[in-house]
């Protein structure tokens, strides 16, 4: 308060609510330095506890971030085609879009998939399509990353299983799936089941794949979802902490070492918003995490604290109107990346307001990131805004920031039974709320939207073609699929996902069988379904 | 500004329909239609149209809006209006939003739909809309 008034000028404050001072020092650096034992600049170096400059000592300049953005439409064949388009344009990882039915557990046919089959990702019913879907693909160096959550462990199944047939071994094979249930309930909306048995589902991929395929990450954390449902970017991080900890937690009860599990952990963080915010965003968080995993959890193993990451997106930072404005907020969206420390980033493309990105607007986003790699020396050096006064304080002051809030997650009875009640959902609902009023006042400005407008004619932009014919195509092949299956090894593996459900055993194993027996995503659904019974949506204004 | 039907406050009825799970949008307008004084229900994450018509006879609802991202709009609408005409809801202001092309605004007019709101729009033209189709249908 005495500094602003020293200044003389008007307080500013970022999304996180911390004040922004004009000018920092080495002070303010000192002062904000939060202790932590074997630390003494609390700070430390790259590839070291506590990871604030990230997670490996040579980062980028051993290998730049993967490039992995997000694609999937139609069905598994036209998937395959544009993975290869992104492939041969630069992607160097696979970022998987499903279509709704598929998300929420229903099969092209079922009549509640009735005009979603293939519209806003591919259709998958069964494993041909999977197989479909990446043949050709080589998925032990393109790895890919399935974003899917509420028919999420039938799909890490189906995906290994495609692994297998192909003869990759499973026990080596790297790989992501979303599968964060938790965050769906407070933004995106694909839950099927109620919170808790949704939870212990992602612990049976947790466990399963620890064991089984102990390279793939089972679940990345998506603050990235409640961050674009109204959440600040401190909350943001400190949401995405407390769900990844109820997940470690159920896992634990099942008698794993933290050390066995923690280091297939994966993130999704948003990049949209003042840009230094995010910067300071992501070294706070790696560094709270890191202390997270080894102070609270015991971990022993360095790679068990790692805040492995794939940042990006920012849809909710991109406009409709003067859309070709999107492309420079992506360009400054992957510099902030970069500057993050990002494993893996995915960056929007400036047509997503309007469509599916056509494969023009998709170059553009990967041509953004090769131009940081290839002409701006981005990856030559690790962490270059370390040792900023700004940079380094804001660090401290935001993890403190995002430490307040989980204090406040646990005061308030954890993260699950407050995503259970809706009170999570609520809260950020009502800063959705005046965030809209604020754009509307010009209390907060948005460029195209209310300053530096114009009259625009309708702005040229592809639209996504949706074909019908696509949707009978696909229960064709459904069909096509039921009745040259082996009806009986299908029926007995669905009588053990049920089994598996009802004993409280992990349903897995049982998952697995039924999808190489050719089960349908809404098989496996209704018998989860049948059993758990599915989520009630508390309504709460 | 035109007085509220009766004195009694707009009641609007808010609909999810379809899988489509982005209900940001829907609960910042469902917030501001609160804000001006209307009774609000919203029925929550997919919801059929049968479902969602049901609810707006049961509310006695004068108003139903939809919500819709997923780029399903049309389909969606249609089997929207069947079950309109089917409860004899015809007389309610039906309002869409969402992701939504220009291309298709004359095809959901077409369909029935009153007044479409795509992307980017006022929340305070949402409610003056909502105020002034209600006042005509009452008048």
């Amino acid at each position: 308060m005495n500094e602003q008034r020293k200044f003389d000028i008007p307080e500013i404050r970022n999304e996180s609510g911390i004040a922004i001072k004009p000018i920092y020092t080495a002070e303010d650096v000192a002062a904000s330095r939060i202790e932590e034992p074997g630390v003494p600049d609390g700070v430390g170096m790259p590839g070291q506890f506590p990871f604030t400059r990230g997670i490996h000592d040579m980062m980028y300049r051993k290998r730049p971030w993967t490039m992995r953005q997000y694609t999937g439409f139609a069905n598994a064949a036209d998937t395959n085609e544009r993975f290869k388009y992104l492939i041969e344009t630069g992607n160097t990882g696979l970022n998987v879009a499903f279509d709704l039915p598929t998300q929420c557990g229903h099969d092209s046919d079922d009549p509640l998939a009735a005009g979603e089959v293939g519209r806003v990702g591919m259709a998958i019913d069964t494993l041909k399509d999977m197989e479909v879907a990446f043949d050709g693909i080589d998925i032990q160096n393109i790895t890919v990353s399935l974003t899917i959550n509420g028919s999420a462990s039938t799909m890490i199944a189906m995906y290994l299983a495609m692994a297998e047939k192909r003869g990759f071994d499973t026990t080596k094979l790297r790989g992501t799936c979303q599968n964060d249930i938790l965050k769906e309930f407070v933004g995106r909306g694909t839950w099927i089941y109620p919170v808790e048995p949704s939870v212990k589902l992602v612990a049976d991929t947790m466990e399963y794949c620890a064991e089984h395929a102990p390279f793939y990450s089972p679940v990345s954390v998506c603050g990235y979802h409640i961050r674009e449902s109204g959440a600040t970017p401190t909350e943001e991080m400190a949401y995405g902490f407390a769900i990844a900890s109820a997940y470690f937690d159920e896992v634990l009860k099942r008698g794993l070492d933290i050390d066995d599990f923690a280091y297939r952990m994966s993130f999704n963080y948003n990049i949209f918003g003042q840009f230094f915010e995010q910067i300071c965003k992501f070294r706070a968080g790696r560094r709270l995490w890191a202390k997270i995993v080894k102070n609270k959890y015991g971990a022993k193993d360095p790679k068990s604290m790692w805040l492995r990451m794939i940042a990006g997106g920012g849809g909710a930072g991109l406009t409709i109107e003067q859309p070709e404005n999107n492309i420079m907020r992506g360009a400054y969206y992957a510099l902030g990346c970069a500057l993050s420390g990002a494993q893996t980033i995915a960056l929007c493309c400036y047509d997503e307001a309007y469509t599916i990105p056509s494969p023009h607007a998709q170059q553009i986003s990967i041509r953004t990131m090769q131009l940081l790699i290839e002409e701006m020396g981005l990856t030559d050096t690790v962490d270059p805004l370390a040792g900023s006064y700004y940079v380094e304080t804001l660090t401290n002051e935001m993890e403190e920031e995002m430490v307040r809030i989980m204090d406040e997650i646990e005061e308030k009875g954890g993260i699950v039974k407050m995503i259970a009640e809706g009170e999570l959902q609520s809260h950020v609902s009502r800063q959705a709320y005046q965030h809209q009023r604020d754009l509307e006042s010009g209390e907060v400005r948005k460029i195209g939207v209310n300053c530096h407008e114009v009259e625009e004619e309708d702005p040229q932009v592809e639209m996504h073609p949706y074909n019908v014919k696509d949707t009978e195509e696909q229960v064709r092949r459904l069909n096509e699929i039921k009745a040259s299956r082996d009806q009986s090894a299908v029926s007995s593996a669905l009588t053990k996902v049920k089994q598996a459900a009802v004993d409280g055993t992990n349903t897995m194993p049982a998952i697995m069988e039924a999808v190489t027996a050719y089960a349908t995503v809404g098989e496996i659904r209704h018998e989860l379904e049948s059993v758990y019974g599915r989520f009630e949506e508390p309504i709460r204004f | 500004m035109p007085e509220e039907k009766n004195n009694e406050k707009i009641k609007v009825l808010i609909g999810k329909p379809g899988l489509d799970g982005h209900d940001v949008g829907v609960k910042v307008v469902a917030r501001a239609l609160i804000d001006a004084g209307f009774d609000v229900t919203y029925t929550g994450l997919r919801k059929s149209p049968d479902e969602i018509a049901q609810a707006a006879r049961d509310t006695d609802a004068d108003v139903i809006a939809l919500s819709i991202l997923s780029g399903s709009h049309i389909p969606l609408c249609q089997a929207m209006k069947q079950k309109i005409e089917e409860y004899q809801l015809s007389q309610k202001a039906w309002l869409v939003g969402g992701n939504i092309p220009k291309e298709d605004i004359e095809a959901l007019k077409e369909i029935g739909v009153d007044g479409i709101f795509r992307t980017g729009s006022k929340l305070d033209d949402i409610v003056s809309f909502i105020r002034e189709k209600v006042d005509e249908r009452t008048a």
